[in-house]
Parts: structure tokens; sequence; C-alpha cells
């Protein structure tokens, strides 16, 4: 029983590895900073998924106890990621991006980070 | 009782929330819990004012199940481009996707699911609240992108806001 238990956890935690390996790869490769956002946010959402499951089966069944922090980090994290992930959008929008290549809105207002404020 | 809990179900969830933190159910935790229950909605009660109609709370559940089996076979088609794609014949677009969604609180929703799904990020809102600026990292048609988060994402959440 133990052993099965100890090779489930191993193998999420090398899968856990293996995508923030991943991830990691994949600032290196892509090329503008848009692309270099998506592999962050996604590969390496499995990867820390994987190492919470690893972490909350050991304390289960190995420890013999139930906690539900694991269960916290991955709440935390779906409130968090999609938030850093749109303010790092709107400043490169904001700052560096081709501005000619964003297409229009669907109705006549601005995108939010392009409207014209008034100044004073 | 609406001037004490502008927002229930904050409240709830920050109760949950605290007890879990602490992994207990004494009385401490659940007295804390309640206390921070009662405090922060009211103290972030300006900066929220309206109050979001969930008509169908139930099938807020079913919709996560629904998104977090896409995170997880998204991920890996995401690192499956990342490994394999050449850098050139990655076909990254910008997308403007019209929305229709009665609050703002379903659009956040919304546009927190894009991000979390693969392949899709989303970049910024129109100032109406009418479309969102989503960038796709690997998109040989954009309109496809667009047909499916609409057909998959804002159609369930608007069954669950309205």
């Amino acid at each position: 029983m133990s052993m099965v238990t100890e090779i489930l956890i191993s193998t999420l935690l090398v899968i856990s590895g293996v995508f923030g390996l991943i991830g990691s790869f994949g600032l290196l490769k892509l090329r503008d900073a848009m692309q270099r956002l998506h592999a962050p946010t996604k590969a390496t959402t499995i990867g820390v998924g994987a190492a919470l499951i690893a972490s909350a089966l050991n304390t289960w069944l190995i420890a013999g106890q139930v906690t539900w922090h694991e269960v916290m980090v991955s709440v935390f994290l779906f409130i968090t990621a999609p938030l850093s992930a749109l303010y790092l959008a709107k400043s490169h929008i904001a700052t560096t991006v081709d501005r000619s290549k964003i297409p229009p809105t669907a109705t006549k207002a601005p995108w939010a980070e392009l409207r014209r404020v008034p100044k004073g | 009782m609406q001037k004490l809990f502008p927002h229930p179900y904050l409240s709830a969830t920050l109760l949950l929330t605290w007890v879990l933190l602490m992994n207990s159910i004494g009385p401490g935790a659940v007295l804390m819990g309640g206390f921070l229950g009662v405090v922060i909605p009211l103290l972030t009660a300006p900066y929220w004012p309206e109050h979001a109609a969930m008509k169908h709370p139930l099938r807020l559940v079913a919709y996560i199940g629904l998104v977090l089996g896409d995170v997880v076979v998204s991920s890996i088609q995401v690192a499956a481009i990342i490994l394999f794609k050449p850098v050139d014949q990655i076909q990254s677009a910008w997308i403007c996707v019209p929305i229709d969604l009665p609050s703002p609180e379903a659009q956040a929703l919304l546009a927190g699911t894009i991000t979390m799904t693969p392949g899709t990020l989303t970049a910024d809102f129109a100032a109406d609240g009418k479309s969102l600026l989503i960038h796709s990292l690997h998109a040989p048609d954009p309109d496809a992108v667009c047909a499916e988060i609409k057909s998959r994402y804002e159609a369930r959440l608007k069954r669950i806001f309205t």
C-alpha cells in the first residue's frame, strides 16, 4: 500500500517538475512579450496543481491528516494569476505594443487602456 | 441586514476561507472568520457598490468543473506548442471578442476563465464592457477561437447570471 502511494506521489512530483521546466523553457523560446506571458500562466498551472495534489496526498495517506491548505493555495492561484496576467498585458499595451495590430472593439467604445483621458 | 452584510456570498466565502486556513472548526477559528466576514465586506463596500444577481449559483459548480478539465487539456496543448512548434510557425493573434454579459462580475469571471484556459489571455476590456481584447498564442483561425469562447463559456455564464 505505502509503495503504491509513494509511486503515485513521486509520479505527480515528476509531472509537476516537467511542466514547470516546460513553462520556463517557453520563456526562453518564445519571441515577444505577449507570447512569453502565455508560457508561465498555462504550463505552470498544471505543474503547481500536480505538486499541490502530491502534497495533499502525502499529508493524507502518509501523515494521516486531512488539510485544506492545498485547496486554498489553488483557489488563491486561480484568483491572482488572471489578474497579474491582465495587468502585465495592460502595461504592455500602454507602453510598447504596436497599436496598429490591435483590432477595434465591437462597439464604438475604445479599449480601456487606449482611451484618451483628459489631462488635468 | 442588508447594511450589515452588503455581500452575503463574500461574507460566507471569507468565513469558509478562514476556517480552511486554520484547518480547524473550533470556536476561535469560527469567531475570527465570522468577524472577518462582517468587517471586510463593510470596509470594501464603497468599491463594490452594486449587487451581483446570481440567479443559478449551483450551475457555477458545474462551470468550475468544466473549466478545471479544460485547464488540464489546454495546458498539455500549450506545452506541446512550446516544445515542438518551430518559433516562426507560431501564429499569435489579437482577437476582439464581442460580449454581452449583464454584470461586471460576470465579465470578470469570463475574463479570468479565458486567461486560465490554454492558449488565450485576456489583455484588456473595452471601456463600455461590450468587448474583450484577447491574445491567442497559436490561432491559425481567430474566428474559431472567438466562436468557441462565446459558445463554451459566455453562454454558460449567461445562464448562471440571468
